[in-house]
């Protein structure tokens, strides 16, 4: 039988608001322990919460850009379990009238566009940091002390939970990816997974390809990189498969993800056997924004990743086209196109070349950078590629660059492939039995030996013609 | 030689003004008066032997938060507790030049009817010291009928200020919910808690409240008064409609001697011109009580869960976290609160909390209509304060149900977040009978006016007769 996942996931996004959800504490990353509090984050006797406006607005803008509903009437409640990152002994978070319901994302992929339902968005206070030490590894139980930093106590996050319309761990890896671009596009967040700042869980079942069930699930945390995420579904996905096949039966159950060993622990029932106790906070009003101002919001955003996929996707193939939006670069490629380059060609220049020399792509001109990739392959590849990497240097000028010529003579260049494939008989033998990946050693060593002044395509067709040609 | 027992605010502010006296001497005649007889009333859990204003001095109930003077909530899991900052009430106090006498006594965490639940030990009732103050706010009702404050504040979440004033005999204002900031303000039940003054006259509450209330950005639930406080004058009321609930004639609670002194006092308002009616609140008195006792605990389970011994106040020594925060609980919290945290948890616990927190809150939205539609062609609706007048200490200290329906005739008003005063109205069995007035939302201004008009013919002394 043959078995497709059912993948819903739930993403934590920091907000980047200069203070806290509730409290006027600065958010930041890296300040002393314990620096960053108040009566409110620590949980004083008497202290109240009171809403961060902006906070409340991003989540609304970012519900609009997962073309969410929203809530005339969103309402804070508090979640309540005893653990002392939470000091209050409960979590302010929006629960069952969340700010941002029944939305989508469109998953551009070859086959057309996925839709990925986004069952809802809400705003919740982030926890404290706890630090267990001794004991049983990072548990509380056990540890022979445990620290508390309040610092993180109190960021602004939001909470978006997928549909399970997920399919598989790489369109779980691609939508993360949409996501992350998504809400730093927004300006709400630096997404930083390293720093703590996006983190997803997975829901994960399988089913018999083709059915419609819904099969026990079991939920993945503790994931902080896209390639873990991948990793924690995938081997859950497998994990899951081989106990239906051998006749048994998936049990609900929370497992860690360790990146390190690539294994799944599964956390003590206990831990997750919790009654939350929900109510709505008494010490905050409901949150209902104006109809001018989710117009006014909506106003402030601007195409989305997946649109600007599917726009820039014919000029070039969904993968080039996913890689400039995804890493911020589509609109210098736009740019530059416009400026008449040609569309596959500025795309590897501007994703390879450019990336790999570290330009910062938003202070590139393109009218430049047009010229270099029209001239790409006529000027000596080292004078380009010393181009590209100061492309951003103010005052730059592509005119000394464009004025070199790469080595184009097949008289001059013929002698030197001959030497190289005299010099390596055993890859040519290779070549020939049919490892034709070796014409790129047999470019790159002629490459070397002209300093790269040779021109690429040149060398290109004279290797193959000399290889056949033998 | 000042008189603390018949001084009232007012009064202390005229001397003040006129250079008469100094703030260091006010002080110090309240200091004086504590020394002589606190140590028998037990209103004070801390004093501030020094003034820390130029102005008039004021007891302040130890749920509210004051810098650098220790604030315990009268629980044992507070002690040691030192706030590093101020409750919104404590500095507008400070602000307005008010000198902090120090802090009341209180029933644990604000639960319960006659102080009697607080750690520290039970305060006593001027007028008869075997016998309670009522609570929780008694500390501060006995503290001004002793002259040992000439005012202070309370808090109420279900009676604690009025229920207290009644049984020692002053003038006690919960205020309509969202006039006055809770920031700072040790919370029992958020959506039922509001800061109210105590005092010995009508106008010195209306002083108090015009100082205490009004928006604070840091407690989003508090609004601007739509008009400012008046100052009460005038003997008449004229023009004035009030309103009995039927259902208080059928209140078996209510005991003969109050029940005359209410009638009487009505009486004297008729004479006044004031016209009294007839009102029907039938829901409020039927569900007014369960509804209170699954939304107040509910709140308070909820307010208490930060009490672990993390932070601040009694921390336990145990083996794990785990053991920590429970023996910390366990040894913190008395009979009371742990009674309420269990009542709400099984309240808002999954599967249960439709049935009642949720019921609760349904029944609730029933209330604040029936008390809209009551005072419908009303200015205010009055009944007695407490069913009862000041009880024996000890009397109900084993029966909550008992201790609970203390508060009958005050909670219905305070689950519809509307403002209630208690005057004094005569007495019964030698002791204070309080008479209540429920206003509409904001509605203090008239409360002040009716309050006054009556005080003023009612001529109650206030001064308990064994100190006079």
């Amino acid at each position: 039988m043959t078995w497709e996942p059912v993948i819903g996931l739930e993403i934590h996004v920091h907000l980047k608001t200069q203070t806290k959800m509730f409290c006027r504490c600065p958010v930041g990353f890296g300040a002393g322990e314990n620096t960053q509090t108040c009566p409110v984050c620590l949980g004083f006797p008497g202290a109240l919460p009171v809403m961060n406006r902006r906070a409340v607005e991003w989540t609304i803008k970012l519900g609009l850009a997962l073309e969410c509903e929203i809530a005339t009437q969103a309402v804070f409640a508090r979640k309540h379990y005893p653990y002392p990152d939470l000091p209050k002994g409960y979590q302010i978070s929006q629960y069952d009238l969340p700010s941002c319901i029944n939305g989508k994302v469109l998953l551009p992929t070859a086959e057309g566009d996925r839709v990925i339902g986004i069952v809802r968005a809400h705003l919740e206070e982030d926890a404290a940091k706890t630090v267990h030490v001794g004991g049983r590894s990072g548990r509380i139980g056990g540890a022979d002390y445990s620290l508390v930093d309040f610092n993180r106590g109190g960021t602004p996050l939001v909470e978006i939970v997928t549909a399970p319309d997920i399919q598989s761990a790489d369109e779980a890896r691609r939508f993360l990816q949409l996501l992350r671009q998504t809400v730093v596009e927004l300006g709400i967040s630096d997404a930083e997974m390293e720093k703590g700042q996006l983190r997803a869980d997975a829901n994960v079942s399988v089913r018999p390809a083709g059915s419609d069930e819904l099969r026990t699930r079991t939920e993945i945390k503790n994931m902080n990189s896209f390639n873990f995420i991948a990793r924690g579904i995938e081997a859950e996905v497998e994990r899951q498969i081989g106990v239906w096949e051998s006749g048994g039966e998936v049990e609900q159950q929370t497992y860690d993800f360790d990146a390190a060993t690539g294994t799944l622990t599964a956390r003590r029932s206990k831990e997750e056997a919790d009654d939350y106790r929900y109510f709505p906070e008494p010490d905050l009003v409901p949150v209902e924004p104006s109809a001018e101002l989710v117009d006014a919001l909506r106003s402030e955003i601007s195409e989305s990743p997946a649109a600007r996929i599917r726009r820039i996707e014919p000029a070039l193939d969904l993968d080039r086209a996913a890689v400039l939006v995804m890493g911020g670069l589509d609109r210098l490629w736009d740019e530059t196109v416009a400026a008449g380059a040609d569309g596959v060609a500025a795309a590897n220049v501007i994703a390879n070349t450019l990336v790999g020399a570290g330009v910062d792509p938003g202070a590139v001109p393109a009218a430049e950078l047009a010229k270099l990739v029209d001239a790409r392959e006529r000027i000596p590849r080292a004078a380009f590629d010393e181009a590209i990497s100061k492309l951003a240097e103010p005052g730059f000028s592509s005119e000394p660059y464009l004025a070199q010529d790469a080595v184009s003579d097949t008289d001059e260049l013929g002698p030197l492939v001959d030497r190289i494939l005299e010099e390596n008989p055993g890859q040519v033998a290779a070549y020939r039995g049919g490892k034709e990946g070796l014409l790129g050693f047999f470019v790159g060593q002629v490459m070397k030996e002209t300093q790269g002044k040779a021109n690429p395509r040149v060398v290109n067709d004279l290797v193959r013609e000399k290889l056949v040609a033998r | 030689m000042i008189d603390t027992l018949r001084l009232t605010a007012e009064d202390a502010r005229g001397l003040l003004e006129r250079r008469e006296i100094s703030a260091a001497e006010l002080h110090g005649a309240y200091v004086e008066a504590i020394a002589e007889r606190d140590g028998e009333l037990q209103c004070y859990l801390r004093t501030c032997e020094e003034p820390s204003g130029e102005g008039i001095p004021i007891a302040l109930k130890d749920v509210i938060s004051t810098k650098g003077i220790e604030t315990t909530a009268g629980s044992r899991i507070l002690s040691g507790y030192t706030p590093v900052f101020d409750a919104t009430v404590a500095a507008r106090v400070k602000a307005a030049g008010l000198s902090v006498l120090g802090k009341t006594n209180t029933d644990e965490f604000a639960m319960g009817s006659s102080t009697e639940n607080s750690a520290w030990g039970p305060s006593r009732n001027p007028w008869d010291p075997v016998r309670v103050p009522g609570g929780s706010g008694g500390g501060t009702a006995a503290a001004v009928s002793a002259g040992l404050a000439p005012w202070g504040l309370g808090s109420d979440t279900g009676g604690s200020i009025k229920q207290p004033s009644a049984l020692c005999g002053n003038v006690g204002l919960r205020p309509t919910y969202g006039t006055v900031s809770r920031y700072g303000v040790v919370a029992f039940a958020s959506s039922l808690d509001q800061v109210g003054p105590v005092a010995k006259t009508v106008r010195d509450v209306a002083l108090l409240y015009a100082i205490i209330s009004g928006r604070d950005p840091l407690d989003s639930t508090t609004a601007e008064l739509p008009e400012a406080v008046a100052l009460p004058e005038g003997d008449s009321l004229a023009g004035v409609r009030l309103a009995v609930p039927k259902q208080v004639a059928d209140l078996d609670a209510i005991e003969p001697g109050v029940r005359a002194a209410f009638e009487s006092a009505l009486e004297t308002a008729r004479e006044l011109g004031a016209e009294v009616g007839e009102c029907d609140l039938p829901l409020s008195y039927r569900y007014g009580m369960p509804c209170y006792y699954l939304v107040a605990p509910a709140e308070a389970s909820s307010n208490l869960a930060r009490y672990d011994g993390v932070r601040y106040g009694l921390r336990s020594v145990a083996g794990s976290y785990d053991e920590m925060v429970e023996k910390t609980r366990d040894e913190g919290f008395g009979a009371e609160p742990k009674r309420r945290i269990m009542l709400g948890t099984y309240a808002l616990s999954a599967g249960y909390y439709d049935a009642f927190y949720g019921q609760a809150q349904r029944v609730r939205t029933l209330l604040v209509r029936e008390h809209r539609d009551a005072l419908e062609g009303f200015d205010a609706i009055v009944t007695p304060t407490s069913p009862t007048v000041a009880f024996p200490i000890g009397d109900k200290a084993a029966d909550p149900l008992a201790m609970y329906a203390c508060d009958l005739l005050t909670i219905p008003s305070c689950l519809a977040g509307l403002p209630g005063l208690s005057i004094p109205c005569g007495l019964s069995e030698g002791l204070p009978v309080g008479l209540q007035l429920i206003g509409p939302q904001f509605g203090e201004n008239g409360l002040f006016r009716v309050g006054h008009a009556l005080e003023q013919a009612l001529e109650f002394d206030i001064v308990p007769e064994r100190l006079r």
